[in-house]
């Protein structure tokens, strides 16, 4: 009697969020893969299976190939700074011991909680080529002749926007490192003074290798997470420009879909988008491996 | 932490001060700069970037209210956040107690499950979820669009949830469950109260999702008077409306901030404490 209440109970607690989570979430993600496979203008009927040839047809789409190779860059590149620089700075934070750390924690964190569209229109600003302020300190540097339109130029474009993802994500990880270095046990540091070891050796004697599984933890967060911020900002800083070379997979995706109603294409971006993920994830985890302290 | 065995501790903290305030300077001038131009007139705003404006024009914000409709924005914003709040609430409450507390065939699998959800971007399944809620007639409606954001804010609520309950001493439901309690009771008596904390970190962290949200409002809503404001604000930026009006669109871009950093900063604290204790309690 007890245990058919209980039963009752976890069912009715777990239930309806299972059925919501699996119709909004996972059915999704499943269609992705499924509809990759046809060519399909969307709604129902008209949709034909035709194997892989969305994705034979990728490979030969210049648009495309630009547009992962972005996405590529993004994910090395933006990943590698950020986290690096989180690290110092959190190190800088926890050793310091600086009266004002609080108000540095506070400050630095702040941009990762700000809408990604605010942040594109910001920087879009920033860059801008007569107003915007990178090109003002250029100017009052005497770099005048490197002042540039940083988003116009194919050159630039994809740097410019990496910059923006590190601003927008350092203090994030960084909060989370300094979590992670509060708690490292002061003692080993002592010894290791003791020893004579320097601030440097330190670092890299115990801070990272305690810290080690957060850095896991992080890197394939920041892989992911640089999907969703990059589409938002190529939408609103360069919609693509100049001539794709700001493209990233997303982008083209929601442009192969939404633009010209190619939905079968458009999953086949996101197949190859996912698996790309995946086998970034797959790699750094791999290259990450190795014992706990 | 006595680091002071360097040879010039004092000197060496300078350094790292002047490091951390160029940092800081950079971290937060692009926000001042937003707030300063949102006060100058289009003349100011170009020619020069650095001065202040000579005089505070509110009318830019009149102007982003009765031109720009980011009054109907913002209105719209408010709603659907809180509609997904109550709805993620309403699913994961439950669910996270279940899981924390109750054992049962396929416990782990389920609590697995959810956290594989962590890898899903909502870019990714933007496509099909459109198509599917165009077949059942659920587009352009911020009761479905809300529904939405609390399934994609799941994995992450059910991960920090389950977390802090587990943390609840058992003692409480014991003695509830004594004086006659029954399930639903001690949920929604015991439970929920003691869980306040955790709740109250579900609820900040989601607040900043769900108000910043843009893809998925950007093709779940169709109709302009129901959109939210980053896709108002990401539509002025790419039709250029504004190109000649920059002070109203900064004015509109304070306006999206307001709520964003007032939440900011009256929970700071807790939220730097929620991301350790998401981050790190894995």
């Amino acid at each position: 009697m007890k245990s058919k209440r209980k039963t009752g109970f976890i069912l009715l607690c777990i239930l309806p969020t299972l059925v919501i989570f699996a119709m909004f979430i996972v059915y999704p993600v499943t269609q992705v893969f499924y509809k990759s496979l046809f060519s399909s203008s969307g709604f129902g009927s008209s949709d034909q299976f035709v194997g892989i040839t969305n994705f034979i047809e990728l490979f030969s789409d210049d648009v495309f190939i630009q547009s992962i190779k972005n996405t590529g860059f993004l994910m090395l590149v933006v990943p590698v700074i950020t986290l690096l620089l989180s690290l110092i700075f959190a190190s800088m934070l926890s050793f310091g011991q600086l009266k004002e750390k609080h108000l540095y924690r506070t400050i630095f964190f702040f941009p990762s909680i700000l809408s990604f569209v605010v942040i594109g229109i910001l920087w879009a600003f920033i860059y801008h080529p007569n107003m915007g302020i990178v090109n003002e300190i250029m100017k009052v540097m005497g770099l005048d002749q490197y002042a540039l339109t940083w988003l116009g130029n194919p050159d630039t474009v994809l740097w410019a926007i990496a910059i923006v993802m590190v601003w927008q994500a350092v203090g994030y990880y960084m909060v989370m490192y300094l979590a992670g270095m509060d708690s490292i046990p002061k003692e080993l540091y002592e010894a290791a003074s003791i020893d004579g070891a320097n601030a440097i050796q330190q670092f890299v004697k115990i801070t990272i290798p305690m810290l080690w599984e957060i850095i896991r933890i992080t890197i394939i967060f920041s892989i992911n997470g640089v999907l969703n911020i990059s589409f938002v900002l190529v939408i609103v800083m360069t919609s693509g420009g100049p001539n794709n070379s700001s493209q990233v997979a997303l982008t083209y995706m929601y442009q192969q879909g939404f633009v010209n109603a190619n939905f079968g294409y458009a999953m086949a971006i996101a197949v190859v988008v996912f698996i790309v993920a995946i086998i970034l994830a797959f790699i750094s985890n791999k290259l990450t491996e190795r014992e706990a302290l | 932490m006595s680091n002071d065995k360097n040879r010039n501790p004092k000197k060496s903290k300078w350094i790292m001060r002047i490091i951390l305030l160029v940092a800081t300077v950079i971290f937060i001038y692009p926000l001042v700069w937003n707030i300063i131009a949102s006060f100058k007139s289009n003349e100011e705003i170009l020619e020069s970037p650095w001065a202040l404006p000579s005089m505070l024009r509110f009318e830019n914000y009149i102007r982003a209210f009765a031109d720009a409709s980011m009054g109907e924005y913002i209105l719209n914003s408010f709603l659907v956040t809180a509609l997904s709040m109550f709805l993620l609430l309403v699913l994961v409450i439950p669910t996270a107690h279940v899981i924390a507390r109750f054992d049962f065939t396929g416990r782990k699998l389920l609590h697995n499950f959810y956290l594989a959800g962590l890898f899903i971007q909502p870019v990714y399944i933007m496509i099909p979820l459109f198509l599917m809620m165009s077949d059942l007639s659920m587009l352009d409606n911020r009761f479905w669009l809300s529904l939405v954001y609390a399934a994609s804010a799941l994995p992450f609520s059910v991960y920090l949830l389950t977390g802090f309950m587990r943390s609840i001493p058992k003692e409480y439901e014991e003695s509830a469950s004594i004086d006659g309690c029954g399930y639903f009771r001690t949920l929604l008596n015991i439970i929920v109260p003691l869980a306040r904390p955790g709740i109250l970190t579900v609820v900040i962290f989601n607040f900043f999702t769900f108000w910043n949200e843009y893809a998925l409002a950007l093709v779940l809503l169709t109709s302009d008077e129901k959109k939210t404001i980053p896709v108002g604000l990401a539509n002025l930026m790419q039709i250029q409306r504004f190109a000649t009006d920059w002070g109203a669109l900064f004015a509109g871009l304070v306006l999206v901030l307001i709520p964003t950093v007032t939440l900011y900063a009256l929970t700071q604290k807790k939220l730097t404490e929620g991301m350790s204790m998401g981050g790190l309690k894995g």
